[in-house]
């Protein structure tokens, strides 16, 4: 089963250089492990929806504004596409990611033909 | 052939399908992995027990007869399907249907232990969690669960189909869970036989014969639960706390169908078979020396059951139970049923602080036994102003028509008085 896991955490705080440091540092270490696991497919991590643009087109033609206009508290900070057994083994994963410790991490099976 | 041998084979029918539905269900999920094509098959095993039955006798396993008529019926109909022929050649590598699984039916490996922990995942909503092991496992129709949750059929159907569909898309694992996560899941699985009781039990009126189904499902369940897992304490306390609760089943509503507090109840309406049975389990558990919410529970509703009248009632020790309970879940329904232990222990005067405190959390805002419990400790207090206030309030929030009437009677009560 492929999943994605999308890493949605609050934007709003600021962190230090040494937190933010550290946070990267438990990132990598993740990625690491996943990798040694051989269960990780793709990755990214996202800029902040400051540096997003909306497009759509209505009736009227394109539409292009700043930002995503979900008034959420956490935007998806970066993903990962995994392949594992089942949903338990997702949640697993999911759970070692750190954002799951101060933000959310949405599991969704991947659509598979 | 007689009417007797007709009645008797259909006898044999019904309680072949109390027994063993969810252990059919529960070994075609295994074999085929479609909940669908499981329940169908089933389904028309027992219809086809019921036209065999009375000519050709009850076989000598009714179980394993059932398995295997409804094995051979699901792959019938794979047959007929190109995806069905892949996974038929899978199913014919499987064990055959009169052979137990590896480990046996009882213990772990369990189809219908299967079942409940796959139907229990915390990846499903609760009442998904609920309808999903009414139908599959309990047997109970898409309308009669609807019916019982008070809900349109066809929102119970979609419900349903839902929970199948993330089931399987979603790659819920149909097993029981790994030893070190079968704490957690099988407390989720305990939380949701437990709401399903308490679904059966909190209301009275209107549907209430169906509700009182509820309950016995429930119980049922517990018992498959303790009986599979004989050895997990909390299992025990479920079914030991639901035991205790279903004993005063008789004296909870008075012959005008009004509600009758535990205070008020005629004791010798208890059932003691029910509650001597619960004090067995309760004892089997504590042996096992891993507290739980359940058991807590549990052993507080023995103190009430053991009390003969209301004024021999050991408060003490209920309070103690509750601090320990309060310990592991501190939620704000343990913390209320706390303020009421120490008011009875310690005073109203005792009791009430705790629950303004409660109130001022802003905790069970919506909750209508939090403003009834404040009004009941200012009525003993002789606060009769802020007491029908309270009644008042609780009056909007009442769910049924028995607990309004309650509380009408409370409050009608509070004005006849001349203080």
């Amino acid at each position: 089963m492929r999943y994605a896991l999308l890493v949605c955490v609050p934007e709003t705080e600021e962190l230090s250089e040494a937190d933010s440091e550290r946070q990267y540092g438990e990132f990598m270490a993740f990625q690491d492990e996943m990798e040694g696991r051989g269960v990780l497919l793709a990755r990214e991590r996202l800029q902040p929806t400051a540096l997003a643009t909306t497009v759509r087109v209505r009736d009227h033609g394109l539409v292009v504004a700043d930002g995503p206009f979900a008034e959420t508290k956490e935007q998806i900070a970066g993903f990962y596409i995994i392949e594992c057994a089942d949903l338990d083994e997702a949640i697993e994963i999911a759970s070692r990611n750190p954002g799951a410790r101060h933000g959310t991490i949405e599991v969704r099976p991947v659509w598979e033909i | 052939m007689g009417d007797l041998a007709l009645a008797a084979a259909q006898a044999a029918v019904t309680d072949a399908f109390r027994s063993e539905w969810g252990r059919v269900v529960g070994y075609l999920i295994r074999v085929t992995g479609n909940w669908d094509l499981a329940e169908e098959c089933a389904q028309d095993a027992f219809e086809r027990a019921l036209e065999r039955w009375p000519r050709d006798g009850v076989p000598t396993d009714p179980g394993a007869w059932l398995k295997t008529t409804a094995r051979n019926r699901a792959f019938d109909r794979l047959r007929r399907t190109r995806v069905g022929d892949a996974k038929l050649k899978e199913m014919t590598m499987l064990t055959p249907a009169n052979q137990p699984t590896e480990g046996g039916d009882t213990g772990i490996d369990d189809d219908r232990l299967r079942l409940m922990f796959t139907c229990c995942h915390p990846a499903l909503p609760i009442e998904a969690q609920v309808a999903l092991t009414l139908r599959t496992l309990a047997g109970l129709s898409t309308p009669e669960i609807a019916r019982a949750f008070l809900i349109p059929h066809e929102t119970m159907a979609k419900r349903l189909t839902r929970a199948k569909r993330k089931i399987t898309v979603a790659g819920i694992a149909y097993r029981v869970p790994a030893a070190h996560r079968l704490g957690e899941r099988l407390h989720a699985v305990l939380v949701v036989i437990y709401a399903l009781f308490n679904e059966g039990y909190g209301a009275s009126a209107g549907e209430e014969l169906i509700r009182r189904e509820l309950c016995a499902e429930a119980i049922r369940l517990g018992r498959l639960i303790a009986e599979l897992m004989p050895d997990e304490p909390e299992a025990l306390g479920l079914l030991s706390l639901m035991l205790i609760q279903d004993s005063r089943r008789g004296a909870r509503v008075d012959a005008t169908g009004e509600l009758v507090t535990l205070e008020d109840q005629d004791r010798t309406l208890w059932d003691q078979a029910e509650i001597a049975e619960a004090s067995r389990l309760l004892d089997r558990a504590v042996r096992l020396r891993a507290p739980g919410p359940f058991q807590l529970q549990a052993a507080i509703a023995a103190c009430h059951a053991h009390a003969r009248t209301a004024g021999d009632t050991d408060w003490r020790e209920i309070c103690v139970l509750y601090a320990r309970l309060c310990d592991l879940v501190p939620t704000p329904v343990v913390l209320l049923n706390r303020a009421v232990a120490i008011a009875m222990a310690d005073g109203p005067a005792a009791g009430l602080a705790l629950v303004e405190e409660l109130e001022q959390s802003g905790a069970l805002r919506d909750y209508y036994l939090l403003p009834a419990t404040r009004a009941d400790l200012q009525r003993r207090l002789g606060r009769h102003t802020q007491a029908a206030d309270g009644y008042r309030r609780a009056l909007e929030l009442a769910p049924t028509d028995a607990e309004r009437r309650f509380l009408t009677r409370r409050l009608s009560e509070l004005s006849s008085d001349p203080r």
